[in-house]
């Protein structure tokens, strides 16, 4: 750790690279390479990789966890993080399995998922920005708390006889192979990239990841838009929530166990910085097709789950330590 | 004396003496000598992980890999044993304690040489520490039948009264407590987290303080693997999952600042402790314990609101102005 980081003096170029150049050094093009690099290893490794409803079945691997994705990129780009994003998948599964034995029919299951994801959302955003809590601290608590919550209602039982017209969101095909959880990822996707990319909005939460300071005395209210990305991280992952007990068409208390991590690798993979202030959401679409890729090319060879999680963890150290290395032996000492 | 009451240890340790007294107006029995003592050592692995943790807190980072790391040194020790009965316990703590302090070097050279948030490293190392596991034990479990049994009746030897894992945690208590107030690396670790600007003018390296916290960590998740594993008489890969919560709630309820550079021995203890009494007391009062997750989670945030609100009232304006801007 250098002394005073963030008084160092920013390096400002008198003219912008050009886009081709800038495009040709991205995170973004590196990311792209590596996802065909990849594509082409599973073809060759296994036939049965490159098959339209192979390949479509592969897609649910990361839909559910990109929707979250996204909305985790603009957190942690304004400085923030939301660990409690599978439990309140877990909390949101389990009220609309509550809400099912009460005779709830497929409008009212999705209303409550996505409530309840609202609500999680607000919760969070309530102990950060009202109470001043740190962001890691307070969502590990609420990720207990809201897991919790579902234990004490399921204990060691489960939810299930969705009704079908519930199936139509996790198991439902647009056309051909195309499903309608991927047709939601792709819209949300285009949505999350104009909301952060072509908005106001999205340039509050750069300037607040720069410097949450300099963002209040521009006149960025500071606060309100970090509740708002609470709010809209627990929407994702109510709508996730939706997704996936709609595919499993059941509930257990450990639904969606350790995505938390999967999902902060996942952005972090997409080029966005832990540290808040920079990231795309172009990057976190393809890292959600690398990933996804990669676990479904080690599912066709039969790695076991848990031995899969270990090449996620890598990948998390590895994208973020490679780049550090390779500065560390280039100026031979700490950055 | 009016400032040790009003000392958060002293409120914690009051609060620990009411919840008892709660428990046993309901139910006779569960504060005799005995069941307490029966409490503290079910409570000992979590209070020695609990002391490592405080110590990576208090420079500004967090360990998430202590769970991975107690199970992947258990299962190495726990396979060993099964596979030569003849190597003796003290050589297998030994091991225990070397693996966990290598995994635990491992999270403070990235965080120290590459500069990568420790959030970030030890949820990576979580992963990977515990699909290890997987992958040298082969999913399989190792029971007590294949453990020698010398290796399982350690913690339960019963010493003076207590069981060698309480003394055990006794006396890591006792270590921990003299490196925070006695040593130089101790003032190291209170003066990184306090301010770390002024750590590196007054010649301390914070990136190498933080590295021997990790390190320290590491090495009593190690020393927990052996315990754990011995004490259940069990390894498999799921020991211990979702333990690193508990760990970070015991040191939060224990006044342990996420921030950095306030915590104290008696704290991190009197906060295991609370949680230990809460587990211990759900049975007893005959509530499903499904409900402990839910109640750890709820511990953990009253307990960083309170720490937040006390900080704040507490805090140092040198420079109001600034202070007002921030």
């Amino acid at each position: 750790m250098s002394l005073a980081e963030g008084t160092r003096p920013r390096h400002i170029p008198d003219r912008l690279s050009g886009r081709m150049g800038h495009a040709l050094r991205s995170w973004e093009l590196l990311l792209l390479l590596v996802g065909v690099a990849i594509f082409v290893a599973n073809s060759l490794l296994s036939p049965y990789f490159l098959s339209p409803w192979n390949l479509s079945d592969a897609t649910f691997n990361f839909t559910e966890k990109a929707m979250i994705a996204f909305a985790v990129a603009m957190l942690i780009i304004a400085g923030e993080i939301d660990l409690s994003v599978a439990a309140i998948i877990a909390l949101a599964s389990t009220l609309m399995g509550l809400a099912l034995q009460h005779g709830a029919g497929t409008p009212v299951l999705v209303g409550v998922g996505l409530l309840t994801g609202l609500l999680c959302g607000l919760v969070n955003g309530t102990l950060v920005t009202r109470l001043g809590l740190p962001s890691i601290v307070a969502t590990i608590g609420t990720m207990s708390l809201y897991r919790g919550i579902s234990y004490i209602v399921l204990g060691d039982e489960a939810f299930n006889g969705y009704p079908a017209s519930f199936a139509l969101f996790g198991q439902g095909y647009a056309w051909w192979v195309i499903s309608w959880e991927l047709v939601i990822f792709a819209v949300l996707a285009v949505a999350f990239g104009v909301l952060l990319h072509r908005t106001n909005f999205g340039r509050q939460v750069y300037v607040i990841g720069n410097n949450d300071t300099a963002a209040a005395f521009s006149g960025v209210r500071v606060q309100r838009v970090k509740m708002i990305l609470f709010l809209l991280t627990g929407l994702m992952s109510g709508v996730a929530a939706v997704c996936l007990t709609s595919r499993l068409g059941s509930t257990r208390p450990s639904i969606a166990q350790g995505w938390e991590l999967e999902i902060v690798t996942m952005v972090v993979l997409g080029g966005v910085s832990i540290l808040g202030g920079s990231g795309s959401i172009l990057g976190v679409v393809l890292a959600a097709l690398v990933m996804g890729m990669v676990t479904f090319g080690l599912g066709l060879l039969n790695v076991p789950g848990i031995v899969m999680s270990v090449f996620i963890g890598a990948l998390l150290i590895g994208v973020i330590a490679i780049p550090r290395l390779i500065r560390l032996a280039r100026t031979g000492r700490a950055a | 004396m009016s400032t040790f009451l009003k000392s958060r240890e002293a409120m914690l340790a009051l609060a620990l003496v009411a919840l008892v007294a709660l428990v046993e107006s309901r139910f006779r029995g569960f504060a005799a000598p005995g069941n307490l003592a029966a409490v503290f050592n079910d409570t000992s692995v979590l209070m020695i992980l609990a002391l490592g943790q405080m110590l990576v807190i208090m420079t500004k980072c967090i360990d998430l890999s202590v769970a991975a790391n107690l199970a992947l040194t258990g299962m190495t020790v726990a396979l060993v044993n099964a596979a030569a009965p003849g190597v003796p316990v003290v050589a297998l703590i030994a091991l225990a304690v070397g693996l966990g302090l290598l995994l635990g070097a491992f999270n403070g050279l990235l965080v120290w040489l590459l500069d990568i948030p420790p959030i970030v490293v030890t949820l990576g190392t979580l992963t990977i520490y515990r699909g290890v596991v997987f992958v040298i034990s082969g999913g399989e479990w190792i029971n007590s039948f294949e453990m020698s049994p010398a290796f399982t009746a350690l913690p339960r030897m019963v010493i003076l009264g207590l069981p060698v894992l309480s003394w055990i945690a006794l006396l890591v208590v006792l270590l921990v407590a003299v490196l925070v107030r006695l040593t130089p690396l101790g003032r190291a670790i209170l003066a990184v987290g306090g301010n770390a600007h002024a750590a590196v003018y007054t010649g301390i390296s914070v990136g190498f303080t933080r590295f021997m916290a990790f390190v320290i960590s590491g090495g009593l998740a190690g020393l927990c693997g052996y315990l754990w594993v011995s004490r259940y008489a069990v390894a498999y890969t799921d020991v211990a999952v979702g333990f690193e919560l508990d760990v970070v709630a015991a040191c939060v309820i224990g006044g342990v600042s996420i921030a950095g550079g306030i915590g104290t021995v008696g704290g991190a203890v009197l906060g295991a402790l609370f949680l230990g009494v809460i587990k211990n007391a759900l049975p007893v009062a005959g509530i499903s314990p499904f409900w402990q997750l839910a109640i750890s989670g709820a511990a953990i945030i009253v307990a960083v609101a309170l720490n937040a609100r006390a900080e704040r009232t507490k805090g140092r304006i040198i420079l109001k102005s600034a202070e007002h801007a921030a």
